[in-house]
Parts: structure tokens; sequence; C-alpha cells
């Protein structure tokens, strides 16, 4: 058990720092402009306290103040009731101008991506080409885009710090995200509602591409799964009941439960992003589901070694 | 000063078995015991609590740390969220204003001196029902919020959410029926002269406290019981598989959660507002501000729900609406800041260990104060509400506002209760430990949320920076720790200790230290007719009264 972990802790896959403060989307720039905003008022205004607390202390210290009598003139209430008022109204303004510039009202719009969280991974469908996968998510950069955002079972939260806003996904109810992505390259979020056991281990990863490489991606995706090598691994997929819950495209396996597997070699990790996506982690996975990631859908089927090792190479070989 | 003769108390009480420590204890109805009582399960509770504390904290010290699982470390934030609110502010604040509120209005017990014992009764099986789930098959796991559909019997199969709610029902009508026996006391039983508007303060605020208690349990307990009709007889209010509602829930629950905050903290201002007078040696800047402040975040409080929800997806209207009523809050909370420092400019500061919290607070809670305004401004909530922003954000608001009331209350009437007063060497030990180890645990913790970790993760991956944060934040917990530590030791020593001499050590002005320290089982045998808001301060210096 102990080494299992500490093979997971080498082959974890490095995430580079996700910092709100950088803005990657239109959205997010929009949001830390307020943000900067508010920052330099509330910096102000806790500087004043602790300044005019600071003076307080020091000016009327037992052993200095004998009976100097001071009281504050009462005129210091109405402006304190005045200047946080004003500052009030200014953020008010801002705040519903911001909400309506991030996120528009939806008006029937055709949502580039369906993202539909589960407990404890995402799975993404991209309504224009029926492409269908999990846990890294291809978007364009360059122009606004929707995302429609579902819930399988609990609530779960889409967030990427850096695009900014994050919105719940609610069972049984259907949200909206704008989104307009900067630069191309790797963005990383996670779920931030409490969803059960393996909440720590739902990540997100975006890959946000040019509109080109976007197309491209998407064609190759629309492809059924091709094997290069014949192997027993794909039959061994069908008769030890894979396909009851996990779909591989143009084979008879199309179970909804867990996640796509028609591309899975192409996928850089396993898990939502616990694991690196290799072999080794591919058979320690399908071996051991409850040690990995505790209290996750997968059960284990006490494969045997030969059995565990035909279907990895089989699923790896699905790029 | 002319002083008014009490009837003998209004009507014969029973007391049981004086005789009989554990008998006497169970069976008592005295305010002033059951104040006690209240304070030391709160006590228990509080160690528990803080237990569970450094266990998550040792838990995240490092990244991918698997010294607890998923699964015990989510039944060990529950619990320690639940037993902090309902088994340890709840109860330590409502069993002060039990224990003072009566002294302070001159009268010798609670309206309802039965009442009063069963509500610290039932409030109490609460608790202990609420931890009998870790024997009875694990502790609720879905967090102090419990939302559905995760609190459902299909996604939470251990029984601990059926003592979750079992126990918070018990805790909720406990709290009820405190909190109608406090609004009674205080509107009926007043010593001759003691009109509201020279009520002190700390009794303002727990007349206001009372109306918010009764009007926010019963959102709670409602949901609380369709929550066990769900479990139990498979109702659907919150099952969303068969038509029921995730987002209700939610409602329901923050429509008690947030007025719930200020049902936290009123007393705490209560405290501060009596401190802040006595420590300074000065009347407080501002009572009619102070208390009709208090009035105006009452109400507020009720309208202002929905900010827990910006990111549930209710739309832009009702965000806006939400908004703009949370932001509203920050006007009357920033008055009474401004009132305190101005009570103690023009006056002579004494930092006593009491007083020390007191002025910690006004910066800790403008820190906290202030993220909460952030929170108001939806776009800023979209961006970190969930995050460890918002762990930071309520430490600072429950700790750096209620706890260190609590603490300041603890210093400055442990004479008042016990006739002995605390070592103050140990004291200021106490609140430096204390009030370093909290800031580096929590203000660490914002940067934790800008930089992208969410709340309740039972581990993080080796992202940039986060172990350090987190392994600096650990140790402030840790130095929390020893400074209990200290105090625990300290308040085991000073009872211990001779009784002192004098019954108003602190020089103060209201009628508690008329009474003897301890009060007799009898509070007054005589009052003076109140003519002004510091009425033993009158009596202290006949030539140099009040007139207000």
């Amino acid at each position: 058990m102990l080494s299992l972990w500490e093979n997971i802790l080498k082959v974890s896959p490095d995430i580079p720092l996700q910092s709100v403060l950088r803005s990657s989307s239109q959205q997010a720039e929009q949001i830390n402009r307020v943000g900067n905003y508010f920052y330099l008022a509330a910096g102000f205004i806790l500087l004043i306290v602790a300044a005019f607390t600071a003076f307080v202390l020091y000016k009327f210290g037992e052993k200095k103040n004998n009976g100097d009598k001071k009281t504050l003139s009462s005129k210091w209430e109405i402006a304190m009731i005045g200047i946080p008022s004003f500052l009030v109204a200014f953020f008010l303004y801002l705040n519903i101008k911001t909400i309506n510039t991030v996120e528009p009202a939806v008006n029937g719009a055709a949502p580039e991506a369906i993202i539909t969280a589960h407990q404890w991974w995402w799975e993404a469908r991209y309504p224009s080409s029926n492409v269908v996968t999990a846990n890294e998510i291809h978007l364009p950069v360059g122009k606004k885009i929707l995302l429609k955002l579902l819930a399988s079972d609990v609530i779960h939260d889409w967030w990427i710090p850096q695009f900014g806003n994050k919105m719940d996904m609610v069972p049984a109810q259907e949200n909206y995200l704008w989104l307009d992505i900067k630069q191309p390259g790797d963005y990383y979020g996670i779920c931030s509602e409490f969803c059960g056991a393996q909440h720590a281990h739902m990540r997100i990863k975006v890959i946000a591409q040019t509109q080109e490489d976007y197309n491209n991606w998407l064609k190759q995706h629309q492809q059924a799964a091709t094997t290069t090598t014949f192997n027993s691994g794909a039959q061994l997929f069908m008769t030890k009941t894979c396909g009851n819950c996990h779909r591989i495209n143009g084979t008879a396996a199309n179970g909804s439960v867990g996640p796509d597997l028609t591309h899975l070699g192409s996928r850089e990790t396993l898990l939502a992003g616990l694991l690196e996506n290799n072999i080794q982690n591919l058979e320690s996975w399908i071996k051991h589901p409850q040690q990995i990631k505790p209290g996750a859908n997968m059960p284990d089927f006490h494969l045997d070694d030969t059995t565990t090792k035909a279907i990895s190479d089989y699923l790896f070989s699905l790029k | 000063m002319k002083a008014i003769l009490l009837d003998s108390i209004e009507r014969d009480l029973p007391v049981a078995h004086r005789d009989r420590t554990l008998l006497r204890w169970l069976s008592t109805v005295d305010h002033k015991e059951i104040g006690k009582l209240y304070l030391m399960a709160a006590l228990l509770f509080f160690v528990v609590g803080g237990v569970e504390a450094l266990l998550m904290r040792t838990q995240l010290a490092v990244a991918n740390n698997h010294l607890l699982g998923p699964d015990a470390y989510n039944q060990i934030f529950t619990m320690h969220g639940v037993t902090m609110i309902f088994f340890v502010l709840m109860p330590a604040l409502l069993g002060l204003t039990v224990y003072i509120v009566p002294l302070m209005i001159g009268a010798n017990e609670m309206a309802f001196p039965r009442l009063n014992a069963f509500s610290f009764w039932i409030s109490f099986s609460g608790g202990l029902l609420l931890y009998f789930s870790f024997a009875a098959g694990g502790a609720p796991n879905a967090g102090w919020f419990n939302y559905a559909p995760l609190n459902q019997e299909n996604y939470s199969s251990s029984p601990g959410i059926n003592y979750y709610a079992m126990g918070l029902l018990l805790g909720g009508i406990g709290s009820v029926t405190t909190a109608i026996n406090i609004i009674v006391t205080i509107l009926k039983m007043r010593v001759k002269g003691m009109s509201l508007k020279r009520l002190p303060l700390f009794v303002w605020m727990a007349l206001v406290n009372g109306f918010l208690i009764i009007a926010a349990m019963p959102s709670l307990n409602a949901a609380l019981s369709m929550l066990l009709l769900d479990r139990l007889m498979e109702a659907h209010f919150f099952n969303t598989t068969a038509g029921g509602s995730a987002l209700l829930w939610q409602h329901l629950f923050w429509l008690f959660g947030h007025p719930e905050v200020y049902i936290l903290i009123l007393p705490a201002f209560g405290i501060y507002s009596e401190v802040f007078q006595v420590f300074s040696q000065k009347k407080i800047y501002g009572y009619v501000f102070v208390a009709a402040s208090t009035v105006a975040i009452g109400l507020l409080s009720f309208g202002v729900w929905a900010h827990h929800m910006f990111a549930a997806g209710l739309g832009n209207t009702v965000n806006s609406f939400f908004g703009a009523s949370s932001m509203l809050i920050g006007i009357p909370t920033g008055i009474k800041i401004f009132n305190w420092i101005g009570t103690m400019y023009g006056g002579r500061i004494r930092l006593t260990t009491s007083m020390l919290f007191a002025i910690a607070f006004l910066i800790e809670f403008t820190i906290g104060g202030l993220s909460g305004i952030e929170f108001s401004i939806v776009p800023l909530d979209w961006q970190l509400t969930d995050s460890y922003f918002v762990v930071a954000h309520l430490h600072y608001v429950l700790l750096g506002g209620s706890l260190f009331g609590l603490f300041s209350a603890l210093f400055y009437w442990f004479p008042k209760i016990t006739g002995r007063m605390l070592n103050e060497t140990l004291g200021k030990w106490f609140f430096w430990l204390f009030t370093v180890g909290f800031n580096l645990t929590f203000l660490l913790q914002h940067f934790l949320g800008l930089m992208g970790m969410p709340r309740r993760v039972y581990t993080y991956q080796d992202i940039p920076y986060y172990t350090i944060l987190n392994l600096l934040s650990t140790a402030g917990a840790y130095l929390m720790g020893i400074a209990v530590i200290i105090l625990i030791y300290n308040i085991f020593k000073t009872i211990k200790a001779a009784p002192m001499e004098n019954k108003d050590p602190w020089n103060a002005f209201t009628l508690e230290w008329y009474a003897g320290s301890p009060p007799n089982e009898k509070n007054f045998i005589d009052v003076p007719v109140v003519t002004s808001r510091r009425p033993f301060w009158d009596l202290k210096n006949p030539e140099n009264r009040d007139y207000d």
C-alpha cells in the first residue's frame, strides 16, 4: 500500500501555479479590474483603522493621560455614515455593470461544449461534432464561447482560476458560463464545491487551442477507435463488462457512467489529473482502484496480471 | 443614592440536593449555575473541535499526504465546523448571556428558570448525540452546510447525517427556548429606572440576538426535519433524482445560516462594548449609534442569504439584489468599529489581557469584514467563493470576532464568576501566542485561495507555493494549540488559588459588579434605582454622576 503511494507521489503530474490575479480570459480581466479597485479601497480602509487605533493607543495610555477627558465630536459619526455610503454606491455600480458584461443573458445561444460533472471526473461533449471526451477539455481561443454546465449526481463547481469566475453545476439544473480565452496554452482548475470522498482529486485541464488546431482535434476525435496492434485486450474489455460503464466509439462498449475511453491513449493524465497517463499507472489503477482513489465508482474486479496487462495495452493504444 | 429593596425572590425555586454535587448540577435552575454549565460544556467541545482542527492541519501540512484518508478527513472537517459553531460559540455566548444579563439588569433570576435548565440540557444532549455518531457507524461527512443532494442516503450512506440532523434539531430547540427566556427577562425584569435607553450595550445586543434566534432557527429546524424525512422515510424534498430540489436546501439553510453569523457576532459586540468602556475608563462613544446599528444589522441580516449562492446560477437580477443588501451591512458594522475606537479616544487605556483581545479584534475583524464586503461584490465572489479565501475570511470573522470576544469576556468576567483573577502574565502569553498563531494560520490562507486552492480538500498536489504556505499555516495552528493549553492551565491554577478580597477589581460600571464576586445564590438584596447608563459608576462616584 505504502509503496503504491510512493509510486504515485513520483508520477503525480506537475501543475504550474494558477493565480486568479493573472487574467487569461476577457472575463477574468473584467473581474480583476473590479478587484483592483476593491483591494485599493480595502487596503486604504484597513490602513486608516490600524493607524487610528495605533494613534489612540499611543496617545491615551493610562500612564500618559491623566484626567484629560477628550471626546470625539459627534460630527465624525455622520462622516462615518457618509464615506462608507459613498463607497458602497460606487462598488454597487461596478458590481452590476460587471455582472452584466461578464455573464450576459444566454438568449438561446448554442453552447460550444456541454460539460457534465460526475463524482469525480468531468465529461465534455461537443454538440457540433458529437465528440465526447473526459477531464482534458479542448477549447478554442479568441472568441466568446458558451459552456453549458450540468451535474449528473451531486453539486460540483467549474473553476479555472485564470479564467475568472466559477459556476456551480447543479443536478437537474442547466447553468451557463461565457468564456473568451486570450492565449493558447494549458490551464488548470479543480472542482470547487464539496462533492464527496474524492473532491480533492477532481482536476480540470483546459487545453486552449487556435481555431485551426481545435478544428483538427475535433476532426481527429470524431474518428472511431483504432487500435494498431491486435490483442486480446479489446475482447477482454468486453467480456469483463468494462463496456457497461465506459464507451469506446466504434465498438460495442457504450456505457455512460464512466469516462469515454475512445481516445484514452492521447490524454496526458488519468483520473481527473491524479496520475500521469502511462501503461504502468493504467495497470495499477485497474488492479487497485480503491487504493489509488478511495471511494471512486470504479470497482475492483480482482483481475489477474495478464488480463490487466492486456486491457491496459489495448486502452493505451487508443490514440 | 436611594436603593430599593427587592422582594424576596419572586417565587421559591426548587434547589434540589444541595449536598450532592452531581445531583445539584443536574437539577439546578439557578441562572448562574446554568451559565457555568454552558461555559464548561463549550470549553469541552472547544477542546474536541480544536483537536479536530489540528488533525486537519496535520493532514494538510504537506502535499499528497496520506495520514488521514478522504473518509476520515471529510468526517473530521464536518465535525469541526458543526462543533465550533453549534456547540462552542453558540452555547458559550448564550451561557454568558444567561449568566450576565440578569445581573446587569438588577434581576435575581431569569424569567423562566426551569426553561433555562431545559434549554441547556437539550442543547447539550444534541452535542452528545452528534458525537455518538462516531460510535454508530460514522460521523456526518458532508460539511457543516451539508448540501443536497450529497446529504441524501444514496451519496452518504453512513448514519452520520441522521445524527447531524437530530443533534442540530435538539440544539435548535434549546437555542429558541433560551432566546425566548432572554427576551422576556430583558423586557420584563429590569430594575426600576433602567429604561431601554439605559440598557447596558451587552444587554441590548442580547435582546436583538434573541429576536434573531427566534426568527432564524425555524428555517434550519424545518430543513433538518425535511432532511430526516428524506433519509428515513424516502420523502423527496432534496432528492434530485426523484424531482426534489438541490437549491431548496441552500435557500432554507442560508436563510438560517446568514443570520446565524450575526447570532454569533452580536453578543461578542456586546462584550466589546463593555470591555472598551471599562478599560478605557470612559463611557461609550455614540451609545445610540451602537444600539441602533445593531438593530439595523439584525433587520438586514434576513435579506442577504443568497450571497452564499452567487455561483449557483440564480441569475443576474437576483445576484444584484443580494449583492446590494449584503454590501449595505458594511455600513452599520463600520460605524461600530469607529465607535469603539472613539471610546478609547480620550480615555485612560489599561492594557489588560481582556483589553488586548478587544483591541486585536478591531484589526482582525476589519480584515474579516473587508473580505466579507469583497464577497458581496458578485464578480469577486464568483472568483473566490469555495476557495481557501473563504476559509480565511470566515475564520477572521468567527475567531477574530466571536472567539476573541469570548476570550476578552473570559478574562473580564472570570473574577465575577469565580471570585478569582486569572493570571495576567500567563494571560498575555496566551494572547500573543494565540494572535500570532491565528494570523499565521489564516492570513496565508487568503493567498492559497488566490492561487486556486479549493476548500474542503483532504489533500492537494504539489503546486508551487502550496506546500510552504500550508506548512506555515499548520505551524500557526499548533501555536494556537499551545496557547490554549496555557489558557487551560491558567484556569485550573486560578480556580485552586485563594479568592480575592475586592468584588470590583476592574473598577467597572455596570450592576453585575454591584453584586458579590461570585454573586450570592440570590443575586441582590437591594438594587439602586438606576438613573443613568452606568449605575455602578454613579454609586461609586456620587459627586460625578452621569445624567443620560
